[in-house]
């Protein structure tokens, strides 16, 4: 094929597709970090029901379990989910560091939020946190006492670990960070943005940002504090 | 006033550079520039190396100038490029940093000028229209709505200073991008080549250096030109669009 008809014809073999290209491995992660921000709104709703008492809680997990498709239809979304929004975040992260080798002497941020600025500390922190949660609560290699079914009970000894507790509300101040930024930028990333609804997108992600660190929060303050034992 | 600078030097872009320390007097009516100039003036009679700084229109039209000042592309006036800073808007005893624009893409090749011709590379790709030859249209027998032209006057407003890149904690470049995409693919005589223009443009893009894009709004802070984030949500929408459904023209023997 001769130059020109490269150019007409659009299929140059050095123009990179959707996923080689920033703004397509950018529209997959904000698409990804949608279901992940569904889920975590969903889970949230659930694990409240811990102040319902042990009968309520231990019979959603078992609804939970006993509902095979939704179980794995649930498990696989979520694992493929993670692991392009993860994939694309670290290749992103190598194109970063290559792209101002030479620091500035001084940095001084002139109009960005503290989150939208560390988006690349608050998602492997959270990879990593994810990672120990199910070690934690659903395998229970990384639980003192773990009884398979027993939930209310492995959520109780779970948080009377101080370490444990700790782990949880700074992994959920993360989360809360990194959604402050996500779920506005989302929007952007997939290209929508207008004057009269990207305002209401930021307040959306500080309200669902506080409402998900407060509401998952609140479960091992309340461990610590007796309240639920 | 006094001022303390620390400047940038670096002899070419091959050599290593470092911050070297002057002391000088300003007047408040100087521009950022002519305080520059001055002390050129005192280093050149000293027989020593004056600052090098880009620099033509001194009128923030052109686009040539730009160095970070203490943190901040283009220093601290919001909308403002450095030749249209004034000294008025700092104090006596300021001690202040001025570097160049920091990235990949963006070679220093002396002091505080920097190589940015992968813009003019980015904009070769697609920052062009069709015209037949003959006589020229008449210029309002082509309606365009009015919201269209003032968006589009928006984004051409992009004077590719490079600000956006230096001030990118990732050094992405899509704001000028995004102006370029745009500046064009508003107005009806940038539709036939839209789709491929988004394509070429962010491909160009994709060969030099430079970061992706995090939605973080530095670019917007110091941008002397007012260009949005929007636009960039526009590019990302004509780009996006154009990955899933651009059909290659037809070309004869293909
Ligand atoms: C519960 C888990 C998670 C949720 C709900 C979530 C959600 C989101 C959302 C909504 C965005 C905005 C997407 C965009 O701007 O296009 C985002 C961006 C991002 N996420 Fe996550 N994420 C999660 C986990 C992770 C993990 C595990 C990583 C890490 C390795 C990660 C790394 C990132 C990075 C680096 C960005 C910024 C991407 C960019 O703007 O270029 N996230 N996330
Ligand atoms: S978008 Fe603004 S900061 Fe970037 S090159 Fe254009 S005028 Fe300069
Ligand atoms: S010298 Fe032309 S914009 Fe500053």
């Amino acid at each position: 094929m001769s130059a020109a008809a490269t150019a007409l014809t659009g299929k140059s073999a050095d123009r990179p597709g959707f996923w080689a290209n920033p703004i397509g491995k950018k529209a997959v992660m904000a698409v990804t970090g949608f279901v992940l921000f569904g889920f975590v709104i969903g889970h949230m709703v659930g694990n409240l029901q811990v102040y319902l008492g042990p009968e309520k809680l231990d019979a959603y997990a078992e609804f939970l379990q006993k509902t095979k498709g939704l179980l794995w239809g649930a498990r696989i979304t979520l694992l493929t989910c993670v692991i392009l929004h993860v994939t694309a975040a670290f290749q992103l992260a190598g194109l970063q560091n290559k792209a101002r080798p030479q620091k500035y002497v001084k940095k001084t941020s002139a109009g960005s939020s503290y989150a939208s600025r560390t988006m690349y500390w608050s998602g492997p922190i959270l990879l990593a946190f994810i990672i120990y949660h199910l070690m934690h609560f659903t395998t229970g290699q990384a639980h003192p006492d773990f009884q398979p079914g027993m939930v209310y009970r492995n959520v109780v000894t779970g948080f009377q670990s101080v370490p444990a507790s700790l782990a949880y509300i700074v992994a959920m101040l993360m989360l809360g960070t990194h959604l402050y930024h996500g779920i506005w930028s989302m929007f952007q990333s997939v290209g929508i943005n207008h004057p009269k609804y990207t305002p209401l997108f930021k307040k959306l992600a500080a309200v669902m940002a506080a409402v998900l660190v407060g509401g998952n929060v609140s479960i091992p303050v309340a461990v610590m504090t007796g309240l639920i034992r | 006033m006094k001022l303390t600078l620390h400047i940038w030097r670096q002899k070419n872009a091959s050599s290593a550079g470092k911050m070297v320390r002057y002391e000088t007097d300003a007047s408040e009516h100087m521009s950022f520039l002519e305080m520059l100039d001055v002390l050129n003036e005192r280093l050149i009679a000293q027989g020593e190396e004056p600052v090098a700084f880009d620099h033509d229109c001194r009128e923030g039209i052109c686009g040539s100038c730009g160095f970070v000042i203490n943190g901040v592309a283009h220093g601290p006036l919001p909308s403002t490029t450095v030749c249209q800073l004034h000294m008025r808007h700092f104090k006596d005893g300021d001690e202040l940093y001025l570097e160049p624009w920091r990235a990949a893409a963006f070679p220093v090749i002396k002091d505080l000028v920097v190589d940015r011709s992968a813009f003019d590379r980015i904009i070769a790709a697609g920052g062009y229209i069709s015209v037949s030859t003959g006589s020229a249209v008449d210029a309002n027998a082509l309606p365009v709505r009015k919201k269209d032209s003032d968006m589009a006057m928006d984004a051409a407003q992009c004077i590719g200073c490079g600000a956006c890149v230096a001030a990118c904690p990732n050094a992405s470049a899509s704001l000028f991008m995004s102006a370029k995409i745009s500046h064009l693919g508003l107005l009806p005589q940038g539709q036939p080549e839209r789709m491929e223009r988004a394509l070429n443009m962010v491909a160009a893009a994709n060969e030099e250096l430079f970061g992706s894009c995090t939605n973080i709004g530095e670019c917007e802070a110091v941008c002397p030109k007012g260009i949005r984030l929007e636009f960039i949500a526009r590019m990302n929408r004509d780009f996006l669009k154009a990955s899933w459904t651009f059909r290659a023209d037809r070309v004869e023997g293909d």
